[in-house]
């Protein structure tokens, strides 16, 4: 086989290539994300040095003054933007390749409307604390993903019949919500309208331990799993034909995106977009090879940006998930223009 | 290449509510070239989907060297018995190496990844497909025929001694139809692998079979060499189309003229009566 020498050496350089793409772009992505963790907790009405940031975020060093500030007031703040952003970034990409639609983003399709008809119906109907609004959110995600997979089924799951039935889905969740909320007395429908927007800062602790351990538990398994949707991607026959077991790989994906919206919402609320912009911006980043990791760590870096802007930079201070709505509105209007264009709507 | 049996047995296939192949005997020669023809949803490509263990049957079972499909492992079925579906998805901006590659799945593990002899295995299918020199472009910029190769290659990589392709010159103009046929023939003469195609070309499906097989309405109407079993006969009784069956200048296999209800010759109107 010596006449294939020379091509293999070709094939390998080519794959060692994109494979260092890819390395490279999610290990920087990696930095620029501990950059602004630690950022996040520089900044405020008390300036705090990085190195005090560090030492004190990961018990180096015992300075009360600036534990207080650093530990008790920032580090959950940071820590939510954190790992809120991962759980977005890394659901929304799943969600994207596995359905084949950029538009495909579990925000989109109705599971975070769910999660937020829960929350309000808690808040406002039984007046609950926020341990109980959280646990409802995340109900609400799992209850609603199911209802869409059941309606959506027909031998198999198609992304186009998933997305549009997750969009119809989705209304009536989002019709109920404001029919909860225009019965509501003021201070009530406030509180429920501020949960609705999504922030980081409103994190329970309990919540946002969840959220941690999920995530320490489910990126192993979404890395692991993106080998077989790396096939997943290629349609239902292809994957099969190449020997992957399509329906448990696709099912064991979609919860997993679920779970981590769930968690997600229930931590800080539903922050739009993010899940939405994460994959394409890391896919165009580290090429198609990118993957999960990438997308996880643009999202957090989309949700550590807008809370840094939003908290710091404005005049007055702003909910997260108003800053990233106004990142991520006009890209899906270029979405929805562009897609059409190019007829891959379906 | 190893001998592989692959055949059915009582096949019953079908979606929803209604059964499309029904209790259908076939076997599939094995190092020949096998082309499925038909008329519009006769149940060739559900048969070629039920073969590579797409679809689960109803009833009867495919069976590969012995054993039925369904109770073998997915990936040791994909190791020796590839499908190209009619319509890939190819996922936004990938490159032609990077979707090739993928084609390496069944031999690769959660262990063992990447290895020398898949890299070889890519070289050989896009060297194979004459795609060598596209490794580094996108799927997108492609031209038709391009992209079709590319798929092929994929197929290829996965290196299989059963390839079975559903349509897979349906988009490509004449030019690039020969090109595709021409592409598998040289695979099964210089490799023996069995190739499986369903085809909608009946000229070019009697000119490229070692082995035809015409279905009707889920069910075998005619099955062997196309010399043997193409004639005028079964041509209508498979496409419900009246037509001669001339002997094809090039191949001197069956070639089908369609009479139509336009423009025949008198001599030939005459002959008819």
């Amino acid at each position: 086989m010596t006449a294939l020498t020379e091509p293999r050496t070709a094939v390998r350089s080519g794959r060692q290539l994109r494979r260092r793409r890819a390395t490279v772009v999610t290990s920087s992505l990696a930095g620029v994300t501990f950059a602004l963790f630690v950022l996040t907790m520089m900044v405020g009405s008390y300036y705090v040095s990085a190195i005090d940031v560090v030492q004190s975020a990961f018990r180096l060093t015992d300075d009360p003054a600036i534990d207080f500030v650093v530990r008790d007031l920032r580090l959950p703040t940071a820590a939510a933007a954190l790992s809120v952003g991962i759980a977005l970034g890394v659901a929304g990409t799943v969600f994207q390749k596995l359905l084949g639609n950029p538009l495909a983003s579990p925000d989109f399709v109705g599971v975070s409307s769910g999660a937020s008809l829960f929350a309000v119906s808690s808040i406002v109907l039984f007046n609950a604390s926020s341990t109980v609004i959280s646990g409802s959110a995340l109900l609400g995600a799992l209850l609603t993903a199911l209802i869409i997979y059941l309606l959506a089924w027909r031998d198999g799951i198609s992304g186009y019949r998933f997305i549009l039935i997750g969009i119809g889905v989705s209304q009536f969740m989002l019709s109920i919500v404001g029919y909860i909320i225009a019965r509501a007395d003021l201070y009530e429908a406030r509180e429920a309208m501020t949960w609705l927007v999504g922030t980081v800062g409103q994190a329970g602790s309990g919540e946002l331990r969840t959220l941690l351990v999920a995530l320490v538990v489910l990126l192993p398994v979404a890395m692991v799993l993106e080998r077989p949707l790396r096939t997943l991607e290629l349609g239902d026959d292809t994957a099969k034909a190449l020997g992957s077991r399509v329906e448990l790989n696709r099912l064991a994906l979609i919860a997993l995106s679920i779970v981590l919206i769930g968690f997600a919402t229930a931590v800080a609320g539903p922050i739009m977009f993010v899940a939405l912009i994460a994959g394409p911006i890391a896919q165009r980043l580290a090429g198609p090879g990118g993957g999960v990791l990438a997308a996880g760590l643009v999202g957090a870096i989309i949700v550590l940006g807008a809370d840094l802007v939003s908290g710091h930079l404005l005049p007055t201070a702003l909910p997260t998930g108003v800053i990233t709505g106004i990142i991520g509105a006009p890209y899906l209007i270029w979405l929805l223009a562009t897609v059409n264009r190019e007829g891959r709507g379906g | 290449m190893t001998s592989h049996d692959l055949r059915a047995t009582n096949l019953t296939l079908g979606y929803a509510d209604t059964d499309i192949v029904s209790d259908l005997d076939v076997e599939i020669p094995d190092g020949r070239i096998t082309v499925i023809v038909g008329a519009n949803a006769c149940g060739k490509s559900t048969l070629l989907r039920g073969l590579a263990r797409l679809l689960r049957p109803r009833g009867g079972e495919v069976i590969l060297d012995g054993k039925s499909v369904q109770d073998m492992r997915s990936i040791e079925v994909a190791k020796v018995l590839g499908l190209l579906p009619q319509s890939p998805v190819a996922p936004d901006g990938i490159s032609v190496g990077d979707l090739v590659g993928r084609g390496r799945y069944p031999h690769q593990g959660w262990f063992r990844r990447w290895s020398a002899e898949d890299d070889e295995a890519v070289a050989a299918a896009l060297e194979a497909t004459g795609t060598t020199e596209l490794e580094h472009r996108n799927i997108a910029e492609l031209s038709g025929g391009q992209r079709q190769r590319v798929w092929v290659a994929m197929a290829l990589a996965q290196d299989t001694d059963l390839l079975l392709l559903d349509e897979p010159t349906t988009f490509l103009d004449i030019n690039h139809q020969v090109e595709l046929l021409d592409l598998l023939t040289d695979l099964n003469r210089q490799s023996g692998k069995t190739v499986v195609i369903v085809l909608h070309d009946l000229n070019l499906a009697c000119r490229y079979a070692d082995h035809i097989i015409a279905m009707k309405k889920g069910a075998i109407l005619a099955e062997g060499a196309p010399r043997d079993v193409i004639d005028a006969a079964v041509v209508t009784e498979v496409f419900g189309l009246a037509c001669d069956v001339v002997p094809d200048p090039v191949s001197d296999t069956p070639m089908i003229v369609p009479r139509g209800r336009h423009h025949a010759r008198p001599a030939v109107l005459e002959a008819l009566g």
